[in-house]
């Protein structure tokens, strides 16, 4: 049988190679966890990837139907166990609105510093991981170094180190500690006695003074390295349009050029915490670009997170300035057993990841009769494939690690 | 725009598929007909003053209480109910939209109710309606894929409903 040449479709199937089925995952350090992705690939060329989720699966949502919201609030942050203190805050304010709770100035200002001080740790691990992704591991080392002062002074307030849980319904659970040992790591770095006492918020001060030049040493590392910036510009570009309709959130949103950020565009209850602050928004694209990024590419999501971290030691700077004046108490007694109404609310918070939205309906018991969480990675990740559509391999760990994605929130 | 006069608009366009509003809720609401879900998903996604063009959440409710004892004092109907958070970019308003479904389709044990998809409205609602058919049982009728998302192909059972059983075992695997 004689082969006609002219037919296009004859000759391409000629010179295809075999596709193959490759499994990414779930146990690949790049792929964060437990995901795994299930590649179509020709060759280098990947034309499919299919992301599979659910390995944890705890359950999270059963559980919240079980028990009273205060009881709810240290599974919570077990879910984005690297930001925890921010997956408490917006549950716990889920709760409020709710059942219609003021919460005083000064636990208003608590929370901005403790919630501000989980987002640079948070970014710290993006940051740090994402250099690890794309082969460079230095970053992430440096990375780990200021996250672990962060946990020391989380340690300091709750006694936990990776399973902190701080807020809580009404405010937090205590008050801020009136005098610590200067964290061990802290005091290394900054050549202090480890066996001096200062207050909390002093070292936290000390913490931020030491960290805000290093940012500079990440951008030298990182977003303004060539290898970097070959990895990660034009790479993975996500359109305005696609963000908004696949529902991502963050910085993956802020780095597609859209400027929405719930602690400015949030419902009132979220954003009077941040009344008088003084910050900004990161939003690509950015006059500092290298000239081959394109908007909503990974260069644009990693440098919202690098430019959110510098916002972020502001605010923790304004809080600590705040916190002697705040009136009111650190927080409103809620008792474990008060009876929620019959109502239904949903809210939203600014988590590092994205917005994290609790929907809760109570019926008149202690336990609501549903209690949702809507995650950010799980819509930030269900637009992996269509990013991922036609790059090559190298590229699938730069897309997925520039979502930021943690497993432990997808699940339920 | 409020939810008062959203519902003015809506019910002016699509009459009696609107069935109920509650404006002074905490998210006021407007309740859908099952089977006009998707026109009025696209209506308010692409009306100039409404623009809803955010998928903020989709949530299943299942209002059912197992115990018959409690199943006297509880104060709704059984029923099911999905849930949709819209969001606007453009106008920066919220609006909440439900829609009721029997807790089974023609009261016949296990046969799943159905809703309309509306993953052609917003992209996100695709993986959204996976796991709300995975864990709330609600079959989305003309979604392109709807195969559990959480829970392994072969599980049996929905396991937020509140009438689920939890399996004893799992191929072999004793709980």
């Amino acid at each position: 049988m004689s082969i006609q040449v002219e037919d296009p479709r004859v000759i391409e199937f000629d010179v295809r190679t075999d596709e193959m089925l490759v499994n990414m995952g779930p146990q690949h350090p790049s792929t964060h966890g437990v995901l795994r992705l299930l590649l179509r690939t020709d060759g280098e060329v990947v034309h499919e990837v299919t992301p599979h989720i659910g390995y944890l699966h705890r359950c999270a949502e059963k559980i919240g139907e079980n028990l009273s919201p205060p009881q709810w609030i240290p599974y919570t942050d077990r879910m984005d166990y690297l930001a925890g203190m921010n997956m408490n805050l917006g549950f716990a304010l889920a709760t409020e609105k709710l059942i219609g709770m003021e919460v005083p100035e000064k636990a208003m200002t608590l929370r901005v510093m403790i919630a501000e001080l989980g987002r640079i740790a948070s970014h710290l691990v993006g940051m740090g991981a994402y250099g690890l992704d794309l082969g460079s591991f230095s970053p992430f080392l440096y990375a780990f170094r200021e996250r672990e002062i962060i946990l020391d002074l989380f340690e300091e307030v709750c006694g936990a180190r990776l399973t902190y849980s701080y807020i809580t319904v009404g405010g937090a659970t205590h008050d801020l500690p009136a005098s610590i040992n200067i964290p061990p790591g802290l005091a290394s770095l900054t050549g202090r006695d480890p066996h001096e006492h200062v207050s909390w918020m002093e070292a936290t001060e000390m913490f931020l003074d030491w960290l805000e030049p290093r940012i500079l040493e990440y951008h030298t590392l990182l977003t303004e390295n060539s290898i970097f910036i070959k990895r990660t510009a034009s790479i993975g570009e996500l359109s305005r349009e696609d963000a908004i309709s696949y529902g991502c959130t963050g910085p993956v949103l802020r780095g597609s050029g859209v400027d929405h950020d719930l602690r400015r565009d949030g419902e009132s209850i979220y954003t009077r915490m941040y009344e008088g602050y003084e910050y900004e928004i990161p939003v690509a694209p950015f006059a500092k670009a290298p000239p081959e990024a394109v908007l909503g590419d990974n260069w644009c999501r990693f440098y919202v997170r690098m430019m959110e971290v510098v916002q972020s030691i502001g605010l923790v700077r304004q809080a600590i300035a705040k916190y002697p004046t705040a009136a009111g108490e650190y927080r409103v007694p809620f008792k474990l057993n008060t009876k929620l109404p019959s109502a239904e609310c949903y809210l939203e918070t600014e988590c590092p990841r994205g917005q994290m939205g609790f929907h809760l309906v109570g019926d008149g018991k202690a336990a609501p009769l549903r209690a949702r969480a809507k995650s950010s990675c799980f819509c930030n990740l269900s637009v992996t494939a269509d990013l991922c559509r036609g790059c090559l391999l190298a590229d699938i760990p730069s897309i997925v690690g520039s979502l930021d994605v943690v497993m432990g929130e997808i699940d339920r | 725009m409020n939810a008062t006069e959203i519902h003015k608009q809506l019910v002016e366009k699509f009459g009696d598929k609107i069935i109920a509003v509650d404006a002074d809720a905490l998210d006021p609401w407007i309740e859908v007909a099952p089977d006009a879900i998707v026109e009025v998903s696209t209506y308010l996604r692409d009306a100039s003053e409404l623009r809803f063009d955010g998928l903020n959440n989709l949530s299943g409710v299942d209002y059912f209480e197992p115990d018959e004892k409690k199943a006297a004092k509880f104060e709704h109907e059984p029923h099911l109910e999905v849930v949709y958070h819209l969001y606007s970019y453009t106008h920066k308003h919220f609006l909440t939209v439900k829609v009721k479904l029997p807790r089974w389709q023609n009261d016949q044990q296990g046969q799943l109710p159905e809703v309309p998809s509306v993953t052609g409205v917003w992209g996100i609602a695709d993986w959204h309606e996976r796991e709300t058919y995975d864990l709330m049982g609600i079959h989305f009728s003309g979604h392109p894929n709807l195969r559990r998302i959480l829970c392994p192909e072969d599980w049996v059972g929905h396991a937020l409903r509140k009438d689920y059983d939890f399996p004893l075992e799992y191929h072999g695997v004793r709980n």
